[in-house]
């Protein structure tokens, strides 16, 4: 049973290998153990917001104005380290997670209190949290040097021989996988993908569950502004223009029902690495990157079109699992 | 409903008394475009004059175009996020037939048939293998869009025929622009279908229940394919307006027109559930973003700053109705 259940991220890994496995073909330090890190350390913002996406669809929710509130956060964070560089970074990160947060309630008092679409108030807010930035900076960049070398250079100390980006992403990972399979949080989430009228009978206030996802979806927002700020070294009103949909991709491809309810932690995480591997091998095999948008556009509906047919088969399982439990 | 016996004469549409009328969605965005329009004339000593006026009507004529053929395609509980890379992608062909040395007529089919081409692949994807559209639409988005990319990298398209330029900055009387013109007629031809025939009562059918459309005998499948034919469609016909103003083609021509097209549906009042909605509502929307972001951009504010104002708009629309019937209702 366990076997079956893992069947749609082993295809996924089997995917990623022989992506991999082609790529080097062509250029063979590709597959190289330094390089697949490196790769890793580029795909760690998307893996995180992936995840943050997660339990926004999960719930049958969506979320567009993940990456206007990474642009807004980022903003926030890049302007307070260019005019106090004394504030230390585990602050500034808390303060990222901070507005993040808020801005994700935003989101989430909306769809819960007034029962609005999450796609209406997400598509409002996208909106509302860009122009926002250009509020606060007045249209003007903050670039690297404004920034203070600890705001740039945290991200990329080595901790045992891995970046300390790497090192948050992982830890997100861990974070998330004991939300969704050790908590009872977790398991709500899942419920209200399946079947949010027997959800509400069975105890579960689906309203403020969705409340939390965009709480969390937020967080994940605001943390992730601080980690593109840093690595991208530029806080701008464009930055992650449009990415709210490479967000929702890599959970596509990840196998992510966006029917809700059907999903898992390593999907979201390996089909970031899927788009993360594309967008990192294409300049090194000689495709120019304007193929990027094109490749991945395909993946997304391949990836729909093989999904719609393991979901059947998710269905039946998930309901057998559910009769031997009780 | 099951006791009371089935009436002799179903009438075609319920009488809807007075009070409906004004306590309805359009009638509430009639009194925040009026509401806009006074604000705007009394801001800016430039607004009340036909010129500018005109000149307003460019700042949503394309994207309404989309807009109706999209109301019609949510109504029917699917979506269309490709629209604007169905854009880029038709613009793109047109660039290529100019550099081949077409003329203005292949032009304006190129346009209209990759847009149509488009709207039929997703229709395909959608009702042929069951996918959900809003994925399928993120994907082709990024495919269209990625292959006007693929096609012409950093550079542009430009040298379209003098010709070519009448259909986006022509006009056809004073300062009546050809684009509003086609804007009105389309209007005028959506509502007859959505709320004049048994097509447009079908696709509201689909939109509240599409299972009993199924048993009804309405084509759920064929009329979904349509509809996501029509909305192509549109978007090709746009993206020949488009084109024709601006005279060039960049792969990033119409960028973020999805989720605007989508914001003038949903400000007009159609569900973004499905199964609700007008025409005329999209009509009002239009007219209210058109004088929003132009009475905005008569003050100097810069564009990023006007989207809060349309993000705001957006969402007080869609509460104010829920909040005010809470309070009636917790009384």
């Amino acid at each position: 049973m366990k076997a079956l259940l893992k069947y749609r991220e082993i295809w996924l890994l089997a995917a990623i290998a022989v992506l991999v496995g082609l790529i080097s073909t062509r250029f063979p330090a590709f597959a190289d153990p330094g390089n697949l890190r490196q790769v890793f350390n580029d795909t760690s913002i998307l893996m995180i917001l992936a995840l943050g996406q997660m339990v926004v669809i999960l719930t049958r929710s969506i979320d567009l104005s993940m990456a206007s509130n990474l642009c807004f956060t980022g903003m926030v964070v890049a302007m307070l380290n260019a005019a106090h560089p004394a504030i230390p970074i585990p602050l500034l990160i808390v303060i990222a997670l901070v507005v993040g947060l808020v801005l994700g309630a935003i989101n989430g008092l909306l769809v819960w209190r007034l029962n609005m679409p999450s796609i209406v108030v997400t598509l409002g807010t996208l909106t509302i949290y860009r122009g926002a930035t250009f509020v606060l900076s007045g249209g003007a960049w903050v670039n690297a040097d404004k920034m203070s070398p600890d705001f740039i250079g945290f991200q990329r100390a080595a901790f045992l021989g891995i970046p300390v980006l790497s090192w948050i992403a992982i830890l997100v990972i861990a974070l998330f996988f004991v939300l969704m399979t050790r908590t009872a949080l977790g398991r709500s989430i899942y419920a209200i993908g399946v079947n949010p009228t027997a959800s509400v009978y069975a105890g579960i206030d689906v309203g403020r569950t969705k409340f939390i996802v965009f709480c969390i979806s937020g967080m994940i927002g605001g943390l992730s502004g601080y980690l593109w700020i840093s690595r991208y070294v530029i806080a701008s009103v464009e930055v992650a223009n449009g990415y709210e949909l490479n967000i929702i991709a890599a959970c596509v491809i990840g196998g992510i029902s966006i029917a809700g309810g059907i999903g898992s932690v390593g999907g979201a995480v390996l089909g970031a690495l899927f788009l993360g591997i594309i967008s990192n091998a294409l300049p090194v095999i000689n495709i120019s990157p304007f193929w990027q948008m094109a490749i991945s556009g395909s993946a997304i509906i391949l990836a729909v079109v093989l999904n719609a047919r393991g979901e059947r088969q998710q269905g039946r399982i998930i309901l057998k699992k559910v009769e031997a439990v009780t | 409903m099951t006791d009371i016996p089935a009436p002799r004469h179903i009438p075609d549409r319920l009488d809807k008394p007075l009070s409906s009328a004004i306590f309805s969605w359009e009638a509430l965005l009639v009194v925040v475009a009026v509401a806009i329009f006074a604000i705007n004339s009394f801001a800016s000593p430039y607004f009340l004059d036909p010129y500018s006026l005109s000149d307003l009507t460019f700042n949503f004529t394309e994207k309404g175009l989309i807009a109706f053929a999209m109301a019609l395609l949510i109504i029917s509980g699917e979506i269309d996020l490709s629209v604007a890379a169905i854009i880029a992608l038709a613009s793109t062909m047109m660039g290529m037939a100019v550099q081949a040395g077409a003329g203005t007529p292949v032009l304006v089919l190129i346009g209209i048939v990759v847009g149509l081409g488009c709207g039929a692949f997703n229709g395909l994807l959608v009702t042929r293998l069951g996918l959900p559209s809003i994925v399928v639409t993120i994907g082709t988005m990024s495919l269209f869009r990625g292959i006007a990319f693929i096609i012409l990298g950093d550079q542009a398209y430009k040298g379209y025929p003098e010709s070519f330029a009448f259909f986006g900055q022509g006009y056809v009387w004073w300062v009546v622009s050809f684009e509003l013109v086609l804007f009105l007629v389309a209007a005028i031809v959506y509502w007859l279908v959505l709320h004049r025939t048994s097509f447009g009562r079908r696709v509201f059918a689909i939109g509240n229940n599409p299972v009993a459309a199924q048993f009804s005998g309405v084509r759920v499948g064929r009329i979904k394919f349509i509809l996501f034919c029509l909305t192509g469609l549109m978007s090709g016909i746009a993206s020949v307006l488009i084109t024709s103003r601006l005279g060039s083609t960049r792969p990033s021509i119409a960028q973020g027109y999805e989720l605007e097209v989508i914001t003038m549906v949903v400000l007009g009042g159609v569900s973004i559930l499905g199964g609700a909605g007008s025409i005329l509502g999209v009509v009002l929307a239009a007219f209210i973003m058109g004088l929003v972001t132009f009475g905005l951009g008569l003050l100097n504010v810069p564009g990023i700053v006007m989207s809060i104002f349309i993000g705001l708009l957006l969402i007080i629309v869609i509460a104010l109705p829920i909040v005010w019937r809470r309070l009636r209702g917790g009384r």
